[in-house]
């Protein structure tokens, strides 16, 4: 084919839905149809269809199921992560809600492909390990952390998934036995990963005075606090 | 036992209801025995019950009914702003807009500096006791 036109559009515009403003006739004309043939002596040209690959030979199938079994519609659906809230940005302050670190104010890194927050204390000011939080058990503060000097690329879903677990057969006297399976300590290279990102943070939190201790405290509410008066 | 302030042409009022709450406006004149014609600066002119008007103790002299230009005049010449923002009542609403809009850094820091008031009031009080009890 020549050259493709950058923006394929329509020569025959709609007036109102369903209703276009040229006829068949019309548009045989203003799509050029007539000069194409006569250029081709009367005949539209036509193309020999492409030789397709031999394919190879279908054998007939093994099993033929006794009932109709039904073909699943194709599902092209692609998951999006879920809207950040305009309050959260990198750098800012979470308080977390819900879970092991219920009141810890925890700074967030970015936002994961699967919609969760990359989050971490740092570890050092308040014992939260680079970590993932769903955006709803989670507070936006408006205080926020200058982090463009550390690297998140390299964490994903992936990184923070639990390794499967193999079935090991057990014997019957070891199977009365309590489980003795270790508790896996965790590996050197994730706590590396912590320092690497806290010593960054660490730097811009102590640059501000009182922050470190304000990321130390847990968060909670005391007489008279009305959330839905409080400015976060 | 007797009233101090007076609903009277200058009197100067808080709004405490209502779309203007929290602004100050001045009775500009008494429409009948529940409403009052109030203006402020920059507020069109209109009427408002008393029950939502709270008296202040500033009082400024216009006549009846002035134009604005005049009305803004009198309350620069009486300094009705500032006499506002040092009275004690004034003072105190100040405070409470800025304790409300407290971020929760903010409320943090403000809980460190307190604790350390406390403590510095302590030490005071120590050196105090030993004093008399010598």
């Amino acid at each position: 084919m020549a050259a493709k036109k950058a923006s394929l559009t329509s020569r025959n515009p709609e007036l109102i839905r369903g209703i276009r403003k040229y006829s068949r006739s019309k548009m045989y004309h203003k799509r050029g149809i007539w000069a194409i043939k006569a250029k081709h002596g009367g005949v539209f040209p036509r193309h020999e269809p492409k030789a397709a690959p031999p394919k190879p030979a279908e054998k007939p199938p093994k099993f033929y199921p006794a009932d109709d079994v039904k073909t699943p519609i194709p599902n092209h659906r692609k998951h999006k992560p879920t809207k950040l809230r305009p309050s959260i940005t990198p750098g800012t302050v979470l308080i977390l809600l819900a879970g092991r670190f219920m009141g810890k104010r925890v700074v967030f890194l970015k936002q994961l492909p699967s919609g969760l927050l990359l989050v971490t204390g740092p570890f050092k000011i308040n014992g939260v390990p680079l970590r993932r939080v769903n955006q709803a058990y989670v507070i936006g503060t408006s205080t926020k952390i200058d982090i463009s000097g550390v690297d998140v690329e390299k964490f994903d879903d992936k990184y923070f998934t639990k390794e499967k677990k193999k079935k090991t057969k057990k014997s019957e006297g070891e199977f009365f036995d309590t489980e003795k399976e270790a508790t896996k300590a965790l590996p050197q290279e994730k706590k590396d990963d912590q320092k690497t990102v806290d010593a960054q943070l660490i730097k811009a939190i102590e640059a501000v005075p009182d922050l470190k201790a304000y990321l130390g405290a847990r968060f909670s509410l005391r007489a008279g606090m009305k959330p839905h008066e409080l400015v976060f | 036992m007797p009233f101090k302030r007076y609903v009277e042409i200058g009197r100067v009022a808080l709004v405490n209801y209502g779309k203007d709450y929290g602004r100050l406006v001045v009775i500009v004149d008494v429409v009948d025995q529940n409403r009052a014609l109030v203006d402020a600066p920059d507020v069109v002119r209109g009427q408002m019950n008393f029950k939502r008007l709270s008296l202040t103790d500033i009082k400024i002299d216009i006549p009846r009914l002035p134009k604005k230009k005049t009305l803004i005049a009198a309350m620069e010449a009486a300094d009705v702003k500032n006499k506002w923002e040092n009275s004690s009542w004034g003072r105190k609403l100040i405070v409470q807009k800025r304790r409300a809009a407290l971020n929760d850094f903010d409320r943090f820091k403000v809980m460190l500096a307190r604790i350390k008031r406390g403590g510095a009031i302590q030490q005071e009080l120590a050196k105090l006791k030993k004093q008399n009890a010598s």
